[in-house]
């Protein structure tokens, strides 16, 4: 089964230049997130000791944000659905309802990081730490800016304009989880 | 986007709950893994599951299967240079000697601990 994408407006690549412009964005965000991941793989495999640093994250946590930001993006493309549909308001809705999984992720994320940063674990401790705390802040930074431009189609679409814009942050807010769901494993599990 | 297109397009609520639902099980799964205390299997159940749950949710999410194929032609270009860094400087980060050099800080204190022990708290 497949969805059909609502923005189909004709263009000269065959997809509307809005999101091939969002998918781009998703291209050079590979390369930001993957070069940095990447660099902590190197790292984590070179050395040993670096799991009794990962020791100290916290697994409940960084499940819970897991499925925090999994459950924003069902919303996200329930909304996509809904504004394929032409139901702009209903769209609206589930728009808020991702906005607020991405505020949920971030208090949450901000507890976390009081505790660890009390507990003396900053991110001048060690490199493991300067890379923890480099690649959670660099997403939440993405969750963040994704969560302030859905406000703004969310706004669109109550009043039932630009609906196509619903699928488009939609793709780069499931590029956010998507980057999750690789730093969950890295920095939370692997120890 | 015409009005038509938008009454054309059918509901698939259910259809993505169902794969929610599937990639909050394998959340579950991942969780679990480290608990069985086999190594192996504990990379498996985090990283093969991730590697799954990112599928799933490009697929069924994002629609990148929908997109014209060079979507997907771009995307994997951007993971193919990836790995290409990953095999370019590999062997520098990773090994304290190469050929025709050393990383003396590496030979004289291999591991960290004693920068970090610093920092790391003795109350924690």
């Amino acid at each position: 089964m497949s969805a059909i994408p609502i923005a189909t407006t004709r263009s000269v690549t065959g997809m509307a230049t809005g999101k091939l412009a969002v998918w781009w964005v998703v291209v050079s965000e590979i390369v930001i997130f993957g070069g940095l991941l990447a660099s902590y793989i190197m790292h984590r495999l070179a050395h040993d000791e670096w799991a009794n640093y990962a020791e100290h994250t916290n697994t409940w946590i960084g499940a819970f944000n897991t499925l925090v930001l999994l459950t924003s993006s069902l919303t996200a493309v329930l909304a996509h659905n809904a504004a394929s549909m032409g139901d702009g308001v209903k769209a609206h809705k589930l728009l808020w309802c991702t906005i607020g999984g991405a505020a949920t992720f971030v208090v949450v994320k901000s507890a976390e990081w009081t505790m660890e940063i009390s507990h003396g674990y900053t991110i001048t401790s060690n490199t493991f730490w300067s890379f923890y705390y480099t690649a959670a802040g660099l997403h939440a930074l993405h969750v963040i800016g994704g969560a302030i431009i859905m406000m703004i189609v969310a706004a669109d679409a109550k009043k039932g304009l630009n609906l196509h814009r619903v699928e488009l942050i939609g793709i780069y807010w499931h590029f956010v989880d998507l980057v999750w769901i690789f730093l969950f494993p890295l920095l939370y599990i692997a120890k | 986007m015409s009005e038509e297109a938008h009454e054309a397009h059918e509901d698939h609520s259910a259809y993505y709950i169902k794969i929610w639902a599937i990639l909050v099980v394998l959340l579950v799964i991942s969780v679990a893994g480290p608990f069985i205390g086999i190594f192996w299997l504990t990379m498996v159940t985090a990283f093969g599951i991730a590697c799954v749950k990112a599928y799933l949710v490009a697929t069924r999410f994002m629609h990148i299967t929908d997109e014209p194929r060079f979507v997907t032609y771009i995307v994997v270009t951007a993971l193919v240079f990836m790995l290409l860094f990953f095999a370019a400087v590999a062997p520098d980060v990773m090994k304290p000697t190469g050929s025709n050099w050393i990383k003396p800080a590496w030979l004289a204190e291999p591991s960290e601990p004693a920068e970090s022990a610093d920092h790391a708290p003795a109350h924690h």
